[in-house]
Order: C-alpha cells, then structure tokens, then sequence
C-alpha cells in the first residue's frame, strides 16, 4: 500500500459534461478558466483574484468567501496533521465492465482523467489524524467524471467503512460529486449505492460515528447514498447538494428555481444539514464532535 | 391476446398478420381452406411474435417496459394475491399514490406488497406522477417495511419507476436522504424481501426499494444508472441519442444478468407481458411462492449476512499486486 506523497491537481474540474454544473453558476461561465496563469476569476463574486492568495486561502475567494474546488489531495492535506495520511486500496484500477462508448471509449476517457487529475479514480481513502485522533477517511474529487462513484469509489468506501468498523475508528467522508453514479458503469455505478449505505448500516450497529461532509456538489446517487448517511452531516457554504440536477427540475416541472435552491442554506433551513462549516473551521470542528462523541 | 391500441414500431409485422386473422374471422368460415387459411394465418403470427421478440435490441426493450398495456403493480396485485389491504400514509406528510403499500396473502404466505404504481386513467397517472415517487412514497414505504420486519411478514416490492420525482417540494422534503436511508435500512431488515423489477428500473427511484435477499428483472424491463433520455442528454448532448445510450448502458435483463447485477431473470409470455396479464401474473406468481418457500427457511441473521454479502460483491474492478 502506497503511503506518503499524493500528486498535487492544479488543474480545475472540466464540468463540461456535467448536467448539473454546465449552467451552474452561470454568471460567469463563459469566462472560466480563461485568466490563466496568476489570475483566477471568483466563480460567486466574479472578481479576478491573484491565484496565489487563493491557493495559501485554502481556495476560498478572498474577496466574497466563495468555496471554490478543492482536489482530493488538498482536501487531505488540510483535513489531516501533516504526514499522517496512510492511503487504502490505492491499487483499485477501474475496469471497462460494459465496454462503455459514447463520443468517447469510457476506456480511453479514464485514461486522461488520470492524466489530468493525477488520481486513478474519483476516490482517495486511508487513514490519519486529525489533531492527533485517528480517523477513518475517504475523499471524492469532483474533477475525476464528475466524481461520480463507479465500481472503484464504490469499493474502496466499502472497504474504508469495513476497516473503520473492525478498528472502531471515526469515519469522515468528504463528498464533492456533481456525477453521482457513474453512467459509464452502469447498474454497478447504481449497485455501489447500496452496497456502501449496507456497509453504513453495518458500521451504526457498531457504534460507529460517520461524519460526512459536503461540497460544491454533492448531487445523484452520491447525495442519494452515503453522503446522506452521516450521523452528523455538515456542509461547506453555498454548496450545491440534492437528487435531482437543478436543469433537470428545470425541465420537469418549468418553472423557474428560488433563489439559492439546493444550497448548503437551503438545506440547513430545511432540516437535512447539522451545520454549516467553512473550509478553515473543518478541521477543528471535525476533532471537537469525535471529542463529543466519545470517539 | 390483448388488442392494443398503443403502437410500436417494430411490431408492424405483427399487426399486419392480427388483421388479416381478424378478417379472416369475421368472413365465412365455412369451407375447410378457410379454417386453414386462418390456422396458417395463426401460426404465422406466433412464429413471427416470437421471432420479433426474441431479437429486441436495448431501445426496443426500453420501448416495450414503458408500454402503457404492460400489467403495472396493481394488476399483479389483482391477478396474485388472495387479498390486498392497503396501508396509506408515511406519518409525517402524506400518502404517495405512486408508491402503494399494503398487507397482502399470496397463498400460504402472508406478507407485505410494496410497488410503484404508474396509473391507468389519464387522472390516476396524474395522481401518481406517472409513477415518480416522492419522499414521502419512499418514507411509507421504509415505515410499512420496518412494520413487517417487526411482524415477521416477508416483503415484496415491485419496481416500475421512471426515477424518483425531480421537483422543488421533492429537493425540500429530502429526496436524497430518504433513498439513502431506505437502502440502509433494507439491507438489515430481518425478514425476507424479494424486489421484482416488473417494468421500469429507473435510477435511485427504483433502488430505493431495490435491496432485497433476491432481486429478480422481467425479461422485457430495464434497470439502470439513468434513463437513456438522461444520459443521451448529457454525453451525447441530446435526447435523440436515447436509442444509442440504451445500447451503451446494457440495461436488459440480460446484459444485467451477466454482470452480476441481478439474481434471475423471468421469462414472459411471447410477445411480452402485455400481450398476455394472466400468463405473466402467472409466472411471477410461481417465482415469488418459490423463492418465499427457500427464503423463509433461512434464519433472520443468516438472511441479512447473505444480503449483505450479495450487494458487497457487486462491481468490476482491477486490483494491481500491492507496492511495497
Ligand atoms: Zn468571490
């Protein structure tokens, strides 16, 4: 098993193909990614910010607070104390089960995925600390496919929650998935859902805390399995998290969506969030509830 | 066999040959050469039924789980069950028309019948959102199953769903969290459960009463990630690929089997479920008295472990030797 270094993405997600994020947020999408270089324009606010005030900010916009996308690598290295990250199942290789080809051979486009990411899938899991209590943690990385949970994501969070309840350890599991199941796997990607909210359930009878936390987005069979599932479940500000893509509501029942539907606000004011917590305060909000909880 | 009015493309063979039968019926058949004519005339349209249907592509499968004729949860209710008592209501905000629950006597066995129901009349699919269940459909459905649970009554869910409703009130009253949990919770309920995919397996909608001790597919439905429209929508950028994301998503019953998806497939009657409610019921009936008699022998503890352990294997992977 693979330990230590994780290749850090610069690279920002190609939402391109997303249903949910081709027009969300919309005001400046034209525009994304094109001040490259040492400029990057908020996509909240719409200010040009100097990349690296972003980058030492944990990538929140320093102008608005906007939480902008995080790679799984960054994710972690914040998360956990420095070097404490032991990665699991980083030798799970994603297969082409049903020889998947739209525009493109699902084959090839792991391939640049990989490339383009660094990852091998839409998943890192390990173990680590976190101010030096040991946890159980698993990271989607909205930039692989859309982070959506394929045979891969699928089994090593079954495995990470197996091993965190043989070990009795605290689980955190960050969701960043605009995806939800992967369509290029198809009934597995679906499958995947219930196998991991089984392992989940097998975890709670022992005892288990599942912290899981969401961000900018969480939508499909992602939102609809174990991102749902935490015994506590918190969210970055504005994220976008639900069932249903907000273009596909669009186009069910043709009205227009209020303001700030299916965000992080929406949801607490609804009753399915714990809280509210920003990039900078996770790590020690994360700590203060496995402290509360007796874990 | 059933006189549709709905029209499939692929089975303008087959009306063909139903009309020249219906003339030949209805003209003087007197003459010996006459009741060969029509004798002929019937043969010819079974063998050409069954050569139409044996040779299905994704798409046309798709086309014949959405026919509006095929028997939905509440024909099988009327043509299986010996009684049916249904049980409204999830106890937190209302009753879901397209998610039906309710105690049931399948010959020895008394147990609980869930399913999604599409509707028949133009109102009745209004009602039930043309089978897009809501929270609330899924919240009465986790609730009437714990009840089971507790009684000891096996379950039967039947899966003809679209997906589950995309709308604001669905967003607000937790879409997600409810399929989420109803999964979680089927995978340890100690009783029985078998999940019949009797037309449409849509999406999360449908797995969120998909988690079963056996889940069975008739031959003619489909179970996938997302409908083809959906995912036509998004790779290929239009709804007009729906026919090329069917292909792709290897959503028949078949293809499902051999991944390793699904535990059996159910044959249906030639020409498919529609052409023949009786023969169907029929069939899914024995299916289910049998798999009841095998499943109600196992202890609950055994039952949930090999569920769990059914689902836990579930998915296609390369594992590389482990580095040092
Ligand atoms: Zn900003």
């Amino acid at each position: 098993m693979a330990t230590g270094e994780l290749k850090e993405n610069r690279d920002q997600p190609d939402n391109s193909d997303d249903p949910l994020l081709g027009d969300e947020p919309k005001k400046h999408r034209a525009k994304r990614g094109v001040p490259s270089g040492l400029w990057l324009r908020c996509d909240d606010c719409g200010e040009t910010v100097f990349r690296k005030t972003v980058a030492e900010n944990m990538s929140v916009c320093p102008v608005c607070g906007y939480h902008m996308y995080l790679s799984a690598a960054d994710r972690i290295r914040y998360l956990l104390d420095e070097g404490t990250f032991e990665e699991w199942d980083g030798n799970l290789m994603p297969a082409d089960p049903l020889e998947f080809f739209d525009k493109k051979a699902y084959a090839e486009r792991v391939v640049s995925e990989q490339k383009r990411t660094g990852l091998r899938d839409a998943a890192l899991t390990g173990t680590g600390m976190i101010r030096a209590r040991r946890v159980a943690v698993g990271v989607t990385d909205s930039a692989f496919i859309m982070g959506s949970m394929g045979s891969v994501v699928g089994e090593r969070l079954a495995r990470l929650i197996e091993r965190a309840t043989e070990q009795d350890l605290p689980l955190v599991i960050v969701s960043g998935s605009g995806g939800g199941a992967r369509m290029h796997e198809g009934i597995l990607s679906l499958m995947q859902m219930a196998k991991v909210s089984a392992a989940l359930a097998r975890y709670d009878e022992a005892g288990g805390l599942f912290i899981s936390v969401l961000t900018n987005p969480t939508m499909g069979g992602v939102a609809a399995s174990f991102a749902s599932l935490g015994d506590l479940v918190f969210a970055e500000p504005k994220a976008l998290i639900g069932f249903a893509g907000p273009r596909t509501i669009k186009a069910t029942i043709r009205l227009e969506l209020p303001e700030g539907f299916q965000r992080s606000e929406f949801l607490l004011a609804h009753g399915y969030i714990d809280r509210i917590v920003k990039r900078a305060d996770m790590k020690s909000e994360i700590a203060r509830t496995i402290d509360y909880c007796g874990k | 066999m059933a006189n549709t009015s709905y029209q499939l493309d692929f089975e303008a063979p087959l009306r063909d040959l139903q009309e020249r039968i219906y003339q030949l019926e209805t003209d003087d058949q007197d003459s010996a050469s006459a009741r060969d004519e029509l004798r002929a005339a019937r043969k010819a349209l079974l063998d050409k039924t069954r050569d139409v249907y044996s040779h299905l592509d994704e798409w046309q499968t798709v086309r014949v789980a959405r026919h509006p004729d095929r028997p939905m949860f509440t024909d099988y209710v009327d043509l299986i069950c010996d009684e049916f008592v249904e049980l409204h209501g999830d106890k937190f905000f209302g009753d879901d028309r397209a998610l039906r629950t309710g105690f049931a006597k399948i010959d020895e066995f008394k147990v609980m019948m869930v399913g999604h129901h599409k509707g028949k009349t133009l109102k009745e699919r209004n009602e039930c959102y043309f089978g897009c269940a809501h929270p609330e459909g899924y919240r009465k459905a986790m609730l009437k199953m714990k009840k089971a649970a507790k009684y000891g009554l096996p379950i039967i869910c039947m899966i003809d769903t679209p997906g589950a409703y995309p709308g604001i009130g669905a967003e607000e009253r937790g879409q997600a969290q409810v399929i989420a949990e109803s999964m979680l919770e089927m995978s340890r309920l100690e009783t029985p459960i078998i999940c019949v995919v009797i037309g449409e397996g849509g999406s999360g909608g449908a797995l969120g009463i998909g988690v079963g001790d056996r889940v069975a597919v008739l031959e003619f439905s489909y179970y996938s990630v997302i409908s083809p429209e959906g995912c036509a929508g998004i790779l290929w950028k239009s709804h007009d690929y729906a026919e090329n994301a069917a292909k792709a998503l290897k959503l028949t019953s078949r293809h499902l089997e051999r991944l390793g998806a699904i535990d059996d497939v159910i044959e249906e009657p030639t020409g498919g479920a529609h052409r023949d409610h009786y023969q169907m019921a029929a069939r899914l009936k024995m299916y289910l008295v049998k798999t009841l008699r095998e499943l109600t022998e196992l202890p609950p503890d055994e039952l949930v472990a090999q569920r769990y352990e059914k689902f836990r294997k579930i998915g296609m992977y390369l594992e590389e030797a482990a580095s040092v």
